[in-house]
Formats: structure tokens, C-alpha cells, sequence
């Protein structure tokens, strides 16, 4: 039975119904005005009263307007169709809209997510009396690059018989593809497509395994210095224009994993427009295919519903889950997960909740918790698997990360990718500050060479603030030399310029390759007479460097450009011939890079880069091998 | 006739709380005070509790004033009738022109669906180098100055808007001097572009939340304009005042603040207005310039913050020039790709150039020896300041580039510039140009 209400109070997008009959927590309910039905959503029960948040527009709502309980919680619709889309926060196709509504987003309107007019080619998997689970494959179809599997709906309990299943042909996603039996003997029809709702994770698979396979993004600072893998989680708080989008926009094109889901969650429309007009032009060079084709947008952008901003990392996440169920790798960029924790606070305002730190409300950090415990790597009940990456971007106020946000997340993700103002200001992209970044996952160059190169990097700036005080004079050379090879790493390796062609995106080869050219140097011996030689030479170097970067990999070019840095190492730097044995080196180097990095590396790592404050509340993947 | 109630059982700031039956959330209602009538908005409804946010201020209504609900919320003219007209915050007319009562558009708030925007594509060329070459600003655009007080930021605007090629320009005051109104107008006008100007003038002497609507009247108008294929330039002069105002209204219904004093919401506030910017796919433009003072030239102030977090970039108006550092176009690369192949590579290397300078004048400050190095770079950035940072710098944007190459060519050997070997060969001048910039330096 459906359960009636009517509007009591308003208070912006939060209305309080005086409600009869059963009504449930996180229901959605309709409010109906004039010919518009208003999507909302129960998030609280007070005696006969109810607290929901409208995802339009309350605007022209009065006292005693009706209310219309669903008895359905707030889903997504899964099924082939979702990849290429653009879906609002409330998984309504976007261009669907626009062709049935015009430019603007008017309120009340809503279309379902999958066409129920295109045919998909169902190829079935297995015969009448296969017995099958939730989350097993029926058929497939083919969508885009995949053979997208239809699967045994994932709120089906126990076991089921399959009685019927449909030839190899098209269909439509509504039409009836299986007919299930269950242990009782009760008939159950599927279609291609199922409801699940989003605030619940998916959980049908063997295991949760331990991320470890680096996930490549092609950005040379991460992928060396800070990595992510399949699976884990990672954050980039920044500063406004700092380059958060910029930099989620780079590894949405370039990021070698299956699907790409983007949420923009409460940012600029305009930055949503730049991807979905370019990506349809671009051809991935993996899959020679539209980058559109691997991709999902969902767009709740600034100036839409609030509430539908909040519920926008919900529905973003459970379409992940839902490619994560047929084995793939998806990775989820959320920009900016700080949007979704201000419209939970302007809900936590309204409700008059007692409010935490900058009026958060005292929960935010329990719920970025269990949002970034939906990523994952995980073993499926086939043996297969799959795996969610999240990475959100955090907005923080007065780009000061000592706030509840960046807090929170800090301490539930793998990697920090924490963006600095000097260096955007200075234009050193991407702004990721080498010296208080972090990751927990293994890169592909090895813990020591990562080491060496956050020790010159500590030690290059250590020099660097101290010249401002003893002057240039001051300075020994061999200081000098350090700070010239830090500043010299910094700018031609981790800098890197994503509007560059070649340059925009490095591939793991291509940085190992680069990687290996650079430790070359940072490791040789040069013998200056004077400084301004020391700066003159690596200047030479760097634009050398620089020429390499932006030529094609493995040209002409490429090689020419590689010999020409060669001449130029060769001519001022001994290598090992001269200089003492390796292991002389290396204790050589320890010597130079080492008075202060222990300072630096107490406060910053303690294992694989993961920060030592967060040692005793340690709760990452080693734990969840356990489950 | 509608009813009017008369029971108002609380004033508190702004706000009044009155008893009525069938009144919608966001309606307008006529509260009558001893001083003339005021519009007021409903904010909240509780039961029979109608809460107001009157604009024209609380002062002196008493618990048995008259509240008459209009049925409908806020609506402005929109004709070609009103180019060339001054209005105040509420949208009555400032100058001794008519009243508009056709044509009545509501204000929706209705946002424009992502999938019908376009890239933005077309550089609005303004004269000045820190802005044409370093941060270029783009049709549909959303763009702040963050400035203080006692900057020459209403002379910026002017001067932007007389320079920009748009079809029509909107100027929403909010709480401004009489002066700068003045001044604003009489630019307009001696330019020659009152005749395709609309103003919204709210004055510092008005009632503080009358302010509260002059972004959304100049963006509706601006929005219908733009819809009929024209390219409208908003300029909003200055959103603190708009954003102090929201604080007042939020305090005055005992909301917790969430950071020194203003509400929770003032991010999404902000992006409801700035957010009308946009490039129609089939139809005009809408580019908004607007006005941010920083209260203590801070930056991390929550009106400059959320601002920033939200615009397309900000420029940064500070001892009367616009900052290298932290002055930021974020529409720029989609369109300094097109302009001419040294564009990008001047702006970002003139820049890191500039940033070692400061570093440079640092050291000098504190009194350390001068390497060669350090001497180029005070010679570079001194050329830097006086031909291409000044304010009063106007030349086009190609003049600008070629300028930047005279003054490294000047300063510097071409593989000191960190530019690539490419442009150098193509772009820097030959000897006898150079030394011609150094006979004009002399
Ligand atoms: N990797 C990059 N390369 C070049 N320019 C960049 C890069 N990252 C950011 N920028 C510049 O900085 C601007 C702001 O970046 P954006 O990602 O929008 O900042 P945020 O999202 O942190 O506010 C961009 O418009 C661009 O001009
Ligand atoms: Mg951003």
C-alpha cells in the first residue's frame, strides 16, 4: 500500500510531511504540484512527521501540498547503455532531456536511463536447468568495447533454476530474456535491466584482494612517485585553480583501465561540456576507439538540485560496481568530493542537527569512510576480477588542508596527491607537492630509487631555503650541485605539460626509460669551477631535456634528442668508470642527501610512503584480506 | 483581491515571521512600513508560519503591519525598451523613465542543462597584455577581480566592457558609493555604450538586503538576450556586499555558521548566479565580469574562496595592477591555442621568468652578492613591470607577444629562457631589432 502525505513546513530543498501509515528511511517520495512530480527522498522520521530532501526546486510549494510515498528506496537503473552517457545526479540522461525539454533544466522532469527502443544482441551463456546466484552471468551483448553481461539481478537471494532462456538475438532491455525458478517453486522473469540502490554497496564477490597492480595514469609525478593501484584510493586536495580538474580531466583520458566514470559533483557545467564535446573526437590509442565509448558522466554540477549533488557519488559509484561484477577495471574521479560533503551539510543544517567542526555535520567522517570503501579489488564468484579506483579531488576552504574534509579522507585513502599554491602560481604542473604527497602502492621503480629521489628533493629544497638566507656565496658547490639536479628533476620529470600532445601523457615504459636517463644524473659527479657553470650546463641540460619530452616516443627525434643529453652527461659528468665503485656511490650520495631526510621522512613516511601518523588507526588492505 | 494578514509575530534582523494560510515557498509579498511599503520573499514556512526576508529592512514594522502575498515570485521586464535604463535593486526605475509592467519574465533559477553548452571559443580582446596574453578572458566566461578597497577596479570594469566587442551590457551595483555609480555611468556613456547598457544600481545608502536581488534581475535579463542570439557582458561590482548581505539573512534565521559568520550554503548561493554565464549552442552568450573586494586582502576570506573555487579564474587587482601570480584564466588554453603558436610558450616562460626575478630581488633585499644570473634577472623583470605589467599598457595582443621577445631577446641568451629551440629560431629577434629596443630603453 502506498502511503499518502502533505507538506507541513519548507525550508529550501528540505520539506517536513505530516505523513499516515508506514513510511521507511531513505524512501523516495513524490511531491506532486500542479502536473510536476518532485522527486524527493526520506531522510528523517519524526512521529508522524517526515524530514526529506527534494532534489528540485521547491520553489511555489505551499502548505498541505501532496506527498506521495514510492515504498522504493532511491535506485539507479543497470543494464547495457550506460557507457557514453551523461546522466544528471539522479542517473536521468542528460541529452535526452535536452532533446524533449530544450536548454534548460526545468523541474519535475525525469527519463529513464536506458533506451527502451535499442536493441542490444543477447547471446545467452548457458542452457535451461543451469542453476545460477545473483551477480551470474545469463547472456551476453555486446556494448562498445565489451561483451557486456547480463546478469542474474544483484537482489536476488539464494539459488535459482534457470526454466527459460532467451535464442541469440535482439532485444530490448525490457523484454524478457530468463525466466528463474526458485527453491519454492515461485516463477521470476528477467530483463536486461535491474534496480539497485545506491547507498548500498554491492557486495557479491569471493574476496577483497590487496590492490597491488599499478594503475597507469601516464602522469609521470604519480606514476613514479606516488602511485595508485587498481583497486585502491587516492584524494588531491588542492587550492581553487591549483589544477585538481585539470589534472582528473588528464587521467580520465589517459588512464589505462577499462571504464572511466566522472562525477562531477558540484563544480563548473563548463568543465563537464569540455569532456563530453572532446572525448567523442578522441581515439583511445590502447583501444582505437572514442574515448566516450569507455566513459560515463554524471554531471550534478553547481547550480543543480543540491540534493541531487549529494546523492550524484552514489549513483557514479553503484554504476562502477556494476562494470567492477563483469571483471573490469573502473576507475571513478570525483570532482569535488568537498561539494558532496557541503550539500550533506547544508541537509544537516536544515534537519537543525548538532553540527561538527565548520558546521559539518559530526557523521562526515563515518560516511567518506564507507564512500572510499567502495573501491576495491576484488576476486568474483568466477574466479575473475575486477576492481573500483576512487580518486576524489577535496576543495578546501581557504585552500587550507587542516579542515574536516581533507582530514577525513586522509585518513581512509592509499595515496595523497596534495596539490601546492607556490607551485601552480610558479606554474609547475602538476602542482603535486613532491614533499608532503604520499602513497601507500608500489610503483614500478623500487622503493630505494623512490627514496633517493624524495631525498634530493628534500635536500635540493633544504639548500634552496637556505640560500635565501646565507646567499648564493654561502653555498658550497657541492650544495649547489644538489639544489641544480633537484630543481632540474623537478622540472623536467615531474613537471609536465598537459596541454602538450606528446608531452601530456608518458607511458610506463617511456617513464622507466626517462627515469633510468635522469638517475644517470642525479647520481653522477660533475666537477664545476664556479657556479654560474654549474647553472649554465644544467639550463643546457633542461632544455635538452625538455626537447626529449616533447618528441614522439621511439622517433627519430626521440633518438636524437636522447644522444644529444647523452654527448652532454658524458662531456661534464663522470660516470662509475672514474668515480669509485657503486657501492661507494651510493654511500656517497646517502652522505650528501641524508642530514636532514630523516627529519623529513619522520614526519612524512613510514612504509611504502604511508604517512606515520595514521600507523595506529591502520586500517588498510591487509585488513580487508581478512573479511 | 488577495487577504492581507496582519499578524506578524516575530521580526528579528530582516526577517518577519507572519501567519498565513496558501502562500508558496519563494512568493513576494507587500509589507507596508511606517517609512512606504517593502517587497519582502518568503524563506521558510513552518505550519501557518510564513517566514519573510523583507528587503527593505525591518526597521519600524510593527506586530500589526499589513503583509499582502503578490502569488507569484520574483519577475523583471525584459524588453529592448530598457537599453539605455538605470534601475535600482529592486528593478524600479533609478532614472525619470517608465515603469515596465509587460513582458514580465519570472526568475526561475532554472539551470541550463550541461548538454546544451558549447566550449567556449572566443578570446574578448581587451588591450591589456596581463590580460590578452597571460590570462586571456573568453566570451562565456565567469571571471573575478579580487581586489581591495581603494583599487581602481570600477575603472577595470569600465574599461573592459568599453573595449569588448558585446551586443549588450548589464551593470549590477550592489551596495556602491553614489561616486563609483556615477563614474561607472559616465564612462558608459562617454564610450558611447549606455544606448546598449541596463543598469541595476544598488547604492551603500539602500537597505542592505535590496542588494540581494541585483544579481539575479541583470543575469535574467541578461540570460533572455542571450537566448535571442545576443552576447551579453555582465558586470557585477561587488559580490561581498552581495555575499554580506546572504550572511545577514542567514543570521537573522539562526542558521549555524559554517565559516566566520556566513552559511553553509554560500558556495551553491554563488554558483546559482555565477553559473548563468554560458555559451548557447544555438543561440547568444552570457560573460560575467565581476567585482570581489577582499575583507584584509585575504584571499582565504570565505566571499574570495568560494568565489574562486566557483569562477573560471580570477584576476588578481592589487597596487593598481593585475598580479602575474595567482591572476588565473581558466578558459585561457581554449583559446591561446589559436592565437599564435608562441602564445602559450611566452605566457608560461615570461612568467617563470618573472617568479625568478622576485626570488632575485629577494636575495638583494637582504643584501647578498648579485650573481650574473641575478643581474640579468633584475634588468628582465624591471622591462617586464614597465612595458607589460603597467595598467596603462594598452597595445594588442600580437604587439605584446613581439614586446615579450624584445625584452628577453634584450636580456637574455636564447637558451636561458627555457623556451624550446623551435620558437627561438623562428621568434627571437635578430640583432639590429634588439638593439633598437635598447636605444628606445635609453
Ligand atoms: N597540468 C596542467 N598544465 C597546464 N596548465 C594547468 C595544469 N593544471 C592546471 N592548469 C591551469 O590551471 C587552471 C586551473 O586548473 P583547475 O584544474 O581548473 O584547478 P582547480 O580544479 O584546482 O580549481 C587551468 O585552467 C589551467 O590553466
Ligand atoms: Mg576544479
Amino acid at each position: 500500500m502506498i502511503t499518502d502525505g502533505i507538506i507541513y513546513g519548507i525550508n529550501k530543498n528540505m520539506i517536513t510531511v505530516e505523513f499516515k501509515g508506514d513510511i521507511r528511511q531513505n524512501e523516495v517520495a513524490h511531491v506532486i504540484i500542479g502536473d510536476q512530480r518532485l522527486k524527493s527522498e526520506v531522510v528523517r522520521i519524526r512521529e508522524n512527521l517526515a524530514d526529506l530532501q527534494v532534489f528540485e526546486d521547491t520553489k511555489g510549494l505551499k502548505r498541505g501540498d501532496k506527498v506521495e510515498f514510492s515504498g522504493e528506496l532511491l535506485t539507479v537503473q543497470l543494464g547495457p547503455g550506460l557507457l557514453g552517457q551523461l546522466f544528471d545526479g539522479l542517473q536521468n540522461p542528460l541529452h535526452k532531456l535536452a532533446e524533449q525539454y530544450g536548454q534548460f533544466l526545468k523541474r519535475g522532469k525525469a527519463v529513464a536511463a536506458l533506451s527502451a527502443e535499442q536493441l542490444w544482441l543477447f547471446s545467452p551463456a548457458l542452457k535451461p536447468g543451469a542453476v545460477v546466484r545473483a551477480g551470474e552471468t545469463l547472456g551476453t551483448v555486446p556494448e562498445a568495447l565489451f561483451e557486456h553481461q547480463i546478469m542474474v539481478p544483484f537482489n536476488l537471494t539464494g539459488i535459482y533454476e534457470v526454466v527459460e532462456i532467451a535464442d541469440r538475438a535482439e532485444y530490448r532491455v525490457n523484454d524478457k530474456i530468463a525466466l528463474l525458478k526458485d527453491g519454492k517453486g515461485n516463477l521470476r522473469p528477467l530483463s536486461m535491466n535491474f534496480f539497485w540502490p545506491v547507498r548500498q554497496a554491492v557486495n557479491i564477490y569471493q574476496e577483497r584482494l590487496r590492490p597491488v597492480e599499478p594503475l597507469i595514469s601516464q602522469i609521470r609525478i604519480i606514476d613514479t612517485m606516488f602511485p595508485v593501484a587498481k583497486g585502491g584510493t587516492f584524494c588531491i586536495p588542492g587550492p581553487f585553480g591549483a589544477g585538481k580538474t585539470v589534472l582528473q580531466q588528464l587521467t580520465s583520458r589517459n588512464a589505462q583501465v577499462d571504464i572511466v566514470i566522472i562525477a562531477a559533483c558540484g563544480e563548473r557545467a563548463g568543465e563537464v561540456v569540455e569532456t563530453i564535446r572532446q572525448f567523442p573526437q578522441i581515439t583511445d590509442p590502447l583501444t582505437g576507439r572514442s574515448l566516450m565509448e569507455r566513459t560515463i558522466i554524471v554531471g550534478n554540477t553547481s547550480s543543480m538540485p543540491v540534493a541531487a549533488r549529494e546523492s550524484s557519488v552514489y549513483t557514479a559509484v553503484t554504476m562502477a560496481e556494476y562494470y567492477r561484477q563483469m571483471g573490469l577495471d573502473v576507475l571513478l574521479l570525483a570532482d569535488s568530493t568537498s561539494r558532496w560533503a557541503q550539500a550533506m551539510r547544508e541537509r544537516s543544517g536544515r534537519l537543525e542537527e548538532i553540527p561538527g567542526e565548520e558546521a559539518f555535520p559530526a557523521y562526515l567522517e563515518s560516511i567518506i569512510a564507507s564512500f572510499y570503501e567502495r573501491a576495491g579489488l576484488v576476486r568474483l564468484r568466477d574466479g575473475r576480477t575486477g576492481s573500483v579506483t576512487i580518486g576524489g579531488t577535496v576543495s578546501p576552504a581557504g585552500g587550507n588542508f587542516d579542515e574536516p574534509v581533507t582530514q577525513a579522507t586522509l585518513k581512509v585513502v592509499g595515496a595523497f596527491h596534495g596539490l601546492s599554491r607556490e607551485r601552480s602560481d610558479a606554474r609547475h604542473y602538476p602542482a603535486i607537492d613532491p614533499l608532503t604527497s604520499w602513497s601507500r602502492y608500489q610503483s614500478f621503480i623500487g622503493s630505494e630509487q623512490r627514496e633517493m629521489i624524495i631525498k634530493l628533493l628534500s635536500r635540493a629544497n633544504e639548500i634552496e631555503q637556505m640560500m635565501k638566507v646565507v646567499g648564493e656565496e654561502g653555498t658550497s658547490i657541492a650544495d649547489f650541485l644538489i639544489y641544480l639536479k633537484g630543481l632540474f628533476f623537478d622540472g623536467v620529470y615531474l613537471q609536465q605539460n598537459g596541454f602538450d600532445p606528446v608531452d601530456g601523457a608518458t607511458s610506463k615504459e617511456r617513464q622507466s626509460h626517462v627515469f633510468e636517463l635522469l638517475e644517470k644524473i642525479i647520481s653522477g659527479y660533475f666537477a664545476f669551477d664556479n657556479k654560474d657553470e654549474a647553472r649554465a650546463f644544467f639550463q643546457k641540460l633542461r632544455l635538452s631535456f625538455l626537447n626529449l619530452n616533447s618528441a614522439v616516443w621511439d622517433s627519430d627525434d626521440f633518438s636524437r634528442y636522447e644522444n644529444q643529453l647523452a654527448g652532454l652527461i658524458s662531456e661534464s659528468c663522470q660516470q662509475e668508470e672514474d668515480a669509485i665503485d657503486i657501492t661507494n656511490r651510493q654511500a656517497f650520495m646517502e652522505q650528501d642527501f641524508d642530514s636532514t631526510f630523516i627529519r623529513a621522512r619522520s614526519t612524512r613516511t613510514l612504509k611504502d610512503g604511508m604517512p606515520l601518523h595514521h600507523g595506529d588507526d591502520y586500517r588498510g588492505e591487509d585488513a580487508d584480506d581478512l573479511q | 483581491m488577495r487577504t492581507i494578514y496582519n499578524k506578524i509575530r516575530r521580526v528579528s534582523g530582516n526577517v518577519i515571521m507572519v501567519q498565513a494560510e496558501g502562500v508558496g515557498f519563494g512568493e513576494l509579498a507587500m509589507v507596508a512600513a511606517p517609512g512606504g511599503s517593502s517587497l519582502a520573499e518568503v524563506i521558510k514556512i513552518e505550519d501557518n508560519r510564513i517566514f519573510l526576508q523583507v528587503f527593505g529592512g525591518s526597521s519600524g514594522i510593527s506586530t500589526g503591519s499589513e503583509v499582502q502575498f503578490l502569488g507569484h515570485g520574483l519577475k523583471v521586464a525584459f524588453s529592448e525598451n530598457l537599453l539605455g535604463r538605470v534601475f535600482n535593486g529592486i528593478g524600479e526605475p533609478r532614472d525619470k523613465g517608465p515603469r515596465f509592467t509587460d513582458n514580465l519574465i519570472e526568475i526561475t533559477g532554472e539551470p541550463v542543462n550541461p548538454a546544451k553548452r558549447v566550449i567556449p571559443h572566443k578570446m574578448i580582446h581587451t588591450g591589456i597584455p596581463m590580460i590578452d596574453l597571460f590570462n586571456s578572458l573568453v566570451e562565456s566566461q565567469k571571471i573575478s577581480i579580487f581586489t581591495s578597497a581603494g583599487e581602481p577596479y570600477n575603472a577595470l570594469l569600465s574599461r573592459v566592457a568599453l573595449q569588448a566587442q558585446v551586443d549588450i551590457i548589464l551593470l549590477g551595483g550592489m551596495g556602491v558609493r553614489f561616486d563609483d555609480y556615477l563614474f561607472l555611468k559616465n564612462a558608459l556613456e562617454e564610450g558611447g555604450a549606455l544606448t546598449r547598457s541596463i543598469l541595476f544600481i544598488h547604492t551603500a545608502a539602500e537597505p542592505v538586503a535590496e542588494c540581494l536581488m541585483v544579481p539575479d534581475l541583470c543575469l535574467a535579463v541578461a540570460e533572455a538576450f542571450a537566448l535571442e542570439g545576443k552576447n551579453v557582458l555582465v558586470l557585477l561590482t561587488d559580490m561581498t556586499n552581495f555575499c554580506d548581505a546572504l550572511k545577514e539573512v542567514a543570521i537573522s534565521m539562526e542558521q549555524v555558521p559554517a565559516n566566520r559568520g556566513y552559511p553553509g550554503d554560500l558556495y551553491s548561493q554563488l554558483a546559482a548566479r555565477y553559473e548563468k554565464a554560458v555559451d548557447f549552442e544555438e543561440a547568444g552568450s552570457v560573460t560575467i565580469l565581476s567585482v570581489t573586494t577582499m575583507p584584509g586582502n585575504d584571499v582565504t576570506h570565505p566571499v574570495p574562496d568560494n568565489t574562486g573555487y566557483i569562477t573560471e579564474g580570477q584576476y588578481y587587482l592589487n597596487n593598481g595592477r593585475i598580479e602575474p601570480f595567482g591572476s588565473l584564466s581558466r578558459l585561457k588554453q581554449l583559446v591561446n591555442k589559436d592565437s599564435r603558436e608562441d602564445h602559450r610558450a611566452i605566457m608560461d616562460g615570461m612568467v617563470h621568468l618573472y617568479a625568478d626575478y622576485q626570488e632575485t630581488l629577494e636575495k638583494k633585499a637582504m643584501g647578498f652578492r648579485m650573481s650574473a644570473w641575478d643581474n640579468k634577472l633584475l634588468d628582465y623583470g624591471t622591462a617586464f613591470e614597465r612595458e607589460l605589467l603597467d595598467l596603462s599598457v594598452n597595445i594588442p595582443l600580437a604587439a605584446a607577444l613581439d614586446r615579450s621577445w624584445q625584452i628577453l631577446s634584450a636580456c637574455f641568451k636564447p637558451q636561458e629562457t627555457g623556451l624550446s629551440s623551435e620558437l627561438i629560431d623562428k621568434f627571437w629577434p635578430v640583432n639590429d631589432e634588439k638593439s633598437k629596443v635598447d636605444q628606445d630603453r635609453a
